[in-house]
């Protein structure tokens, strides 16, 4: 165990994982929360486009989109944040992680939308409220809380989902991990219960928030 | 009807003898003009020519089976539905397609729901305050302060930082009356208000909309509760198939409607 430790940065393959975890995970809100409000406004060329993207996101495989992202954008497009390869990589695996994830955050906010009943966006109107103050007033902070059960799985699948960053050459932890296995045959069943608690230990506190969350602000109806 | 005349005649109806202006109210300012109305969901023609004037500070009641279009005119007279044909205007104005301007004319017409509608996420006196706050631009402290005053006068004071879930139907339909007038609207529709609720709290929100009414209000009411219509109606609008077939005083209506399915109408209702 000491032995691995030492050898191998094991902490900071996991704080990389950790980065591109907490990254994403705000990119794929913000860009989510913007295709959820595409996908219940009242204009239906935004509907269109919205479930475009959901439908076409959703259904293909990750590790395309990361590699893609790697191939399309930074070998054939030269599109590059930096000098530094390795940062580069970061942060487009960031990137096709947000758009990914975005897909799924999308339907989990619509489906929080659903648990609003439709009278109270028509009460909303009827008010004299606009499209936008219904969605800021009315229907979003009730499709966040409707939400959070969904949204916490999509962060548990995004937190293990970093590890396909490993496609593009990103150090995260799965990359450490066949690495150390392949060094280091004799300890492979600890290298692999390590790794595997390291997610646990990652994915167990976002799981039991997003619960105690969902229960302590659930909207009584 | 203004409020001296209405003291004079606490009924709201007119006297008797008093032989009423039919689909226009000739003596009043007009509030809501409704002419030559029509509209389909699909194939379905719900409202046929519909044409109907209220009158500033009138209060009419819509009665008709159900499926006759009652739902949808209301609906349209604050346009949360589109109409294909003929306009509607409130106080002169024709309410905009949809869009900013829409919001500000709808904030004129107070709509009362079958099931109440209150934003489940805000406290009671949250949903009083949020359209004068966000729609009328008041500061929060008048707000709270006109708020207070309304819930008081819908007698549910004490409950103003309660949620909706924890008030009983009556009480919320109360609410929901309160967060209409908060926007001083010119006129309320109310849209089966006491349906959804326990026989023993409709007349604790009649009783509201009695007082509203005699205040002066400009109200459509869709109802079937008899004693409302009597109490307070100036005119019935009877609607069957999306057309209207009949308009009477309350007293004339329920004692010698002239249709046959007016007669059939009241037949099944008064059985019940
Ligand atoms: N959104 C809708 N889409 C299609 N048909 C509708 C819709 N709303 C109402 N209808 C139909 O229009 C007719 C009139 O409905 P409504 O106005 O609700 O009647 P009422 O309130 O008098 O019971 C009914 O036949 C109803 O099924
Ligand atoms: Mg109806």
């Amino acid at each position: 165990m000491g032995e691995l430790f030492a050898s191998y940065n094991i902490l900071g393959a996991f704080g990389l994982t950790i980065l591109l975890a907490v990254f994403s995970a705000i990119g794929s809100l913000l860009i989510g929360t913007v295709v959820a409000i595409m996908r219940v406004s009242p204009i239906d060329f935004l509907n269109k486009v919205g479930a475009f993207y959901v439908n076409i996101v959703r259904n293909t495989p990750l590790t395309l989109i990361i590699v893609f992202c790697n191939i399309g954008f930074i070998v054939n497009l030269g599109m590059s944040f930096t000098n530094d390869i390795a940062r580069n990589n970061i942060i487009w695996a960031i990137i096709g992680l947000s758009f990914y994830h975005a897909a799924f955050v999308c339907e989990a906010l619509r489906s929080g939308v659903n648990t609003v009943p439709v009278g109270q966006a028509e009460a909303a109107r009827s008010i004299g409220l606009t499209f936008s103050q219904s969605l800021s007033e009315v229907l979003l902070p009730q499709a966040f809380r409707g939400a959070i059960t969904p949204l916490g799985n999509t962060l548990i699948a995004l937190t293990k989902n970093t590890t396909v960053a490993t496609a593009i050459g990103v150090a995260e932890i799965s990359g450490l991990m066949k690495e150390m296995m392949e060094f280091r045959a004799d300890l492979i069943i600890v290298i692999f219960l390590l790794v595997a608690i390291g997610f646990v230990i990652l994915t167990l506190p976002i799981g039991i928030l997003t619960t105690r969350l969902s229960t302590k602000l659930a909207v009584k109806r | 009807m203004t409020e001296a005349a209405r003291d004079q005649n606490p009924t709201g109806r007119p006297a008797e003898g008093d032989e009423p202006p039919l689909a226009a109210a000739s003596t009043k300012e007009p509030m809501v003009v409704i002419t030559g109305v029509n509209k389909h969901f699909g194939d379905l023609h719900v409202l046929r020519d519909i044409d109907l004037t209220v009158g500033r500070g009138e209060v009419v009641v819509v009665l008709g089976p159900s499926g006759s279009g009652k739902s949808t005119l209301c609906r349209t007279i604050n346009r949360l539905e589109a109409y294909e044909s003929g306009s509607i205007t409130i106080d002169g104005k024709t309410l905009p397609d949809e869009g900013k301007a829409l919001a500000q004319l709808r904030a004129d017409v107070g709509m009362v729901f079958q099931s109440f509608n209150l934003f489940a996420h805000k406290t009671i006196l949250e949903n009083v305050t949020l359209g004068p706050m966000k729609v009328r631009k008041k500061s929060k402290a008048e707000a709270e302060a006109k708020a207070r005053e309304l819930l008081a006068r819908v007698g549910v004071t004490t409950q103003a930082d309660k949620y909706p879930a924890q008030l009983s139907g009556g009480q919320q339909q109360r609410v929901a009356i309160a967060r209409s007038l908060a926007m001083e609207p010119k006129v309320m529709l109310f849209d089966e208000p006491t349906s959804a609720l326990d026989p023993e709290m409709v007349n604790e929100v009649l009783d509201v909309m009695t007082s509203l009414a005699r205040s002066g209000m400009t109200m459509i009411v869709v109802t079937h509760e008899m004693g409302f219509a009597r109490r307070a109606a100036d005119r019935v609008v009877f609607m069957a198939d999306g057309e209207i077939v009949e308009v009477a005083t309350p007293a004339t209506f329920f004692t010698s409607p002239r249709s046959n399915r007016a007669k059939d109408f009241l037949g099944k209702i008064l059985s019940h």
